[in-house]
């Protein structure tokens, strides 16, 4: 399994995706610069990612909590995910993602 | 001695679970301290960021909150009557003729101490600020991240960026000041209490004021002065007239002066040894998610351990004449007295 993240210099990284594991901890322990303040609990925004558009709906939806801290994120867009809320799993295997602006 | 000048054994850069828990550890050796955090109330990341959300790593109590868990520390160190100078910034730190290290906040405060405790986790947590071009040409004149004093908005078109309860409560408390109030969330639906946000759209409603379901996109003005603040709402980009913009998108955790201090940092982090968590300067420790050291994991109970270590070797520093003696809290009458039990 794996998942392609782009970087903010437009830079695509793939990594090795890992059943059960957030999205964003794949990206932080890849070492890409996403800040993930909180450590995966929903509670700042800062793993905010882009999904690509074929992917979009393939993900789980959205939670509450997930859209209430998205309010605390910039240039929200449909396509936004906090990438703490996202779990790899086979289904997603090959799952593209743009880290937002800080 | 003025208010803004104080004296003490040690001084903890953090007022968050750590730095709390450090009070205690030191307070069982008669090392007195003060603390030092830019948020308003104690608990750090654990009352800012997750107040309501549960705990279930701390030793011997299955589940607390991060508000439970920074009252029962609060509760815990209380004997020890710590000094807290809250909402300030720690700026700078010098040695002094006396060989006592002295910080200042950015409010004024001077603290002179035998020992500092970097105890400041992730940073100080600074407002959020959105990534608009040209932003710092207005910030202190036009755009603002906090309210100070009410009456600075007088007259003022008011524009307010943000949908929790900093941005409902100051669209409501500054509307009958402001010349124009508008508010700007990016979608109609608040996180804010149903009651102020209850009255928001009563003034909506009254045509007191306006509501833009929008994202902000560009600033507009010049000198320094806002004129207008260009948005992208759901048909497309338009412009509100504002000479103000208070934004309130929460609080992210910056470094800061720390990094001025002359300790060396190692990617944002402080090295430390793991026998006293003191770093290369002497009489300078660093406890919690701030430090780094082979193994280090960033879990609240490793910074207690680390605050145990730490206090053992400040109490050489400030009590050189004195024989360590070790004791338990639970067969020594002499720590009891400290605690107030016996």
């Amino acid at each position: 399994m794996k998942i392609f993240v782009t970087d903010r210099d437009g830079k695509e990284h793939e990594i090795a995706g890992i059943d059960g594991w957030q999205i964003m901890e794949l990206i932080r322990d890849e070492g890409l610069p996403i800040k993930a303040e909180c450590g995966g609990s929903c509670a700042c925004a800062t793993c905010h990612v882009y999904v690509d558009p074929d992917w979009v709906d393939r993900l789980e939806p959205k939670g509450e909590e997930e859209i209430d801290m998205l309010d605390l994120a910039f240039d929200v867009e449909a396509n936004s995910r906090l990438s703490c809320q996202l779990t790899m799993r086979p289904e997603l295997d090959g799952l593209k993602v743009t880290l937002a602006p800080e | 001695m003025s208010d803004s000048h104080h004296s003490t054994d040690a001084l903890i850069i953090g007022a968050g679970p750590v730095g709390l828990f450090a009070v205690f550890e030191l307070g069982l050796l008669d090392i007195k301290a003060h603390l030092i955090d830019i948020l308003d109330y104690p608990g750090g990341q654990c009352a800012e960021l997750y107040p309501e959300k549960p705990i279930y790593d701390i030793p011997a109590i299955p589940v607390c909150t991060g508000q439970e868990l920074t009252d029962k520390l609060m509760a815990q160190i209380e004997p020890f009557g710590p000094t807290f100078h809250l909402g300030q910034m720690a700026e700078s730190l010098v040695k002094t003729d006396e060989g006592k290290w002295r910080v200042t906040t950015d409010t004024g405060t001077v603290i002179e101490a035998t020992v500092v405790i970097i105890a400041a986790g992730g940073g100080s947590f600074v407002p959020k600020k959105p990534p608009l071009q040209g932003l710092e040409q207005y910030e202190g004149s036009s755009i603002f991240y906090s309210v100070r004093k009410m009456e600075q908005f007088r007259g003022k078109k008011v524009l307010i960026a943000g949908g929790g309860d900093s941005a409902l409560d100051w669209t409501v408390n500054l509307h009958p000041l402001a010349a124009t109030m508008a508010l700007v969330h990016r979608r109609d639906d608040f996180r804010a209490a149903p009651d102020t946000v209850n009255k928001m759209r009563a003034l909506v409603d009254a045509g007191k004021m306006d509501l833009h379901i929008a994202q902000l996109k560009e600033l507009k003005g010049e000198g320094g002065q806002l004129q207008a603040v260009s948005v992208k709402g759901p048909d497309g980009d338009y412009d509100i007239e504002c000479d103000t913009l208070l934004a309130f998108f929460g609080l992210t955790m910056k470094l800061g002066p720390v990094a001025d201090f002359g300790i060396n940092l190692d990617k944002n982090l402080i090295p430390v040894d793991t026998e006293k968590f003191e770093t290369n300067v002497p009489g300078i420790f660093a406890i919690g998610d701030i430090n780094s050291y082979p193994g280090k994991l960033k879990l609240i109970l490793s910074g207690f351990h680390e605050a145990a270590l730490m206090s053992q070797q400040a109490f050489r520093y400030v009590y050189p004449e004195r024989r360590l003696r070790f004791q338990y809290t639970t067969s020594s009458s002499d720590l009891q007295e400290k605690l107030g039990v016996s």
